[in-house]
């Protein structure tokens, strides 16, 4: 680990003048990721500015929805009894993802921007272009198993590996950030990107920016939900694919459908067409299998990971089979019914 | 250089790197250190304490050997820094026995025989400590997925799940 300086600011405008006077700096709180990379030179930071004594710590009340603090741990959100009971597809994915300690040290702000897990970004030894832009993609036609499928660019195809983000993203979140001239909120559809030409950025926060809180809105799905991970092991693992999938129904009928996947893109890829289209539809295989192959119209392999587009397809119907069903997938009981 | 909490010596927070002063509590000791702000606690417990029960398997968070209670909360001794614990309790293998008396999650290990070569028995069982602490796993299934953080390169997870259950079952021969 290279060394650099050490700040603890006490409060979020303090904190946002340390990052917006060091380009070099970096906030950290959980440092579940950034002390990973730091510890494979990916990641050199001048100066650790230390937020966890910020005030960013509750889950309060929000017009029907809940406003979760950035720092806020992985394991106190999924544990949280409102959260339990009012957003257990956050809950569930959650759970899904880690392990108990990274959980207890993760935050809701942190899990936003965990960086890729893609072999090569950790291998400073190879080209990477969203480690060193323009240095090239070793995915493409390199070891691309847990790859993109869908919005990858001929300069990446890395993809986002939180599952936390992948509910999120289904249901609706916003991301409440704040910088050098004030606050802003952005919906979380709109906060990570697509790799494009600038891999290199993950996301659409500026550079002195710090994420407050995570909003959700009033709409809670805690009746017809599910999340479905698949991974090499059944534990500890990043997604191949995962599914969140939240549905009201109203008299055997679709009213309203949410669907994101993790594991695919370089963002929780979610697809307001597949949606749409289950919106009004009977609540049957024959609904899901369409919205499935809606989301996946645009997939494209890339050699190794050509498999997970059949995969992804066959874990929508079934995710989406659960949330009709009420049956969420377990976290702890492995089985897929 | 904006107010913080620790800022006690010049340089630091102005772009040089050095020492800084934290007071942690260990295995109910308080002790005043000086930490550089790159060291983790893993290396602050095993290369200055001396407190080399908690292992350095991976190094990144992946193997759970370095596992350690952190305000009776289980976490990564390897991906935490010592100088953001600043104020905090830390408790370790060796600071679970009390009274000269095992924990009884160590005597249920040693009576399951849950571990061959040992090495990761410390996070191993600091992990189990805190997940009895949790309160959550309930079945065995949940207590493989809760304790899914700990690798076990030589197998012994039948009986570490049978030790965990054990004593959260309260069915222990000890105390």
């Amino acid at each position: 680990m290279n060394r650099f300086s050490y700040v603890r600011p006490d409060a979020v405008a303090a904190a946002v003048r340390e990052r917006a006077s060091d380009p070099g700096a970096r906030f950290i709180a959980g440092g579940t990721n950034l002390l990973d990379l730091m510890k494979y030179d990916v990641e050199a930071p001048s100066r650790l500015i230390d937020i966890t004594r910020l005030p960013l710590r509750d889950i309060q009340e929000l017009d029907g929805g809940l406003r979760i603090g950035a720092l806020v741990p992985n394991s106190d959100l999924a544990y949280d009894r409102r959260i339990e009971e009012r957003y257990p597809l956050l809950a569930s994915a959650i759970l899904a993802g880690a392990s108990p300690q990274l959980r207890n040290m993760a935050t809701t702000g942190g899990n936003l921007l965990q960086r890729t897990r893609c072999v090569y970004f950790y291998d400073t030894a190879t080209p990477c272009n969203k480690r060193t832009p323009g240095s090239g993609c070793s995915a493409i036609g390199g070891i691309n198993r847990q790859h993109a499928i869908l919005g990858a660019s001929e300069h990446c195809i890395a993809t986002n590996p939180s599952d936390m983000g992948v509910a999120l993203a289904a249901l609706r979140a916003s991301v409440r950030v704040a910088g050098p001239d004030g606050e802003r909120t952005i919906p979380f559809s709109e906060f990570h990107r697509l790799p494009g030409d600038e891999p290199q950025r993950d996301n659409n926060l500026a550079a002195d920016e710090l994420i407050l809180s995570v909003d959700l809105p009033a709409e809670h799905f805690a009746i017809n939900y599910t999340y479905l991970k698949l991974r090499e092991r059944l534990s500890y693992a990043f997604a191949l694919v995962s599914v969140a999938a939240a549905l009201r129904l109203e008299d055997g009928k679709i009213a309203e459908a949410r669907l994101a996947l993790g594991g695919v893109a370089h963002k929780p890829w979610r697809d307001e067409a597949a949606e749409e289209l289950l919106r009004g539809q009977p609540a049957e295989r024959a609904s899901f299998e369409q919205a499935a192959g809606q989301i996946l119209s645009g997939a494209r392999g890339f050699g190794e990971n050509d498999f997970k587009i059949e995969l992804a397809r066959r874990a929508v119907v079934r995710a989406l089979e659960q949330a009709a069903a009420g049956t969420p997938q377990s976290q702890s009981d492995k089985r897929v019914q | 250089m904006q107010a913080t909490e620790t800022d006690p010596r010049p340089g630091n927070g102005t772009g040089e790197p050095g020492p800084i002063p934290v007071v942690l509590t260990i295995n109910g000791t308080e002790r005043r250190l000086e930490v550089e702000p790159w060291t983790t606690l893993l290396d602050l417990l095993r290369e200055r304490l001396d407190l080399t029960g908690s292992k350095k398997g991976c190094d990144h968070g992946q193997c759970g050997a370095c596992t350690v209670l952190v305000d009776d909360r289980r976490v990564n001794a390897c991906l935490t820094l010592a100088v953001m614990l600043d104020g905090a309790s830390v408790t370790t293998v060796e600071g679970l026995a009390q009274d000269g008396q095992l924990h009884p999650v160590q005597d249920a290990f040693v009576e399951h025989d849950a571990f061959q070569c040992g090495y990761c028995t410390p996070g191993q069982i600091c992990s189990a400590v805190g997940l009895l602490k949790e309160g959550r796993a309930r079945s065995d299934d949940e207590i493989r997925e809760l304790m899914s953080g700990n690798l076990c390169r030589c197998g012994a997870y039948v009986n570490i799940v049978a030790a965990v259950r054990q004593v959260m079952d309260g069915t222990g021969a000890g105390r």
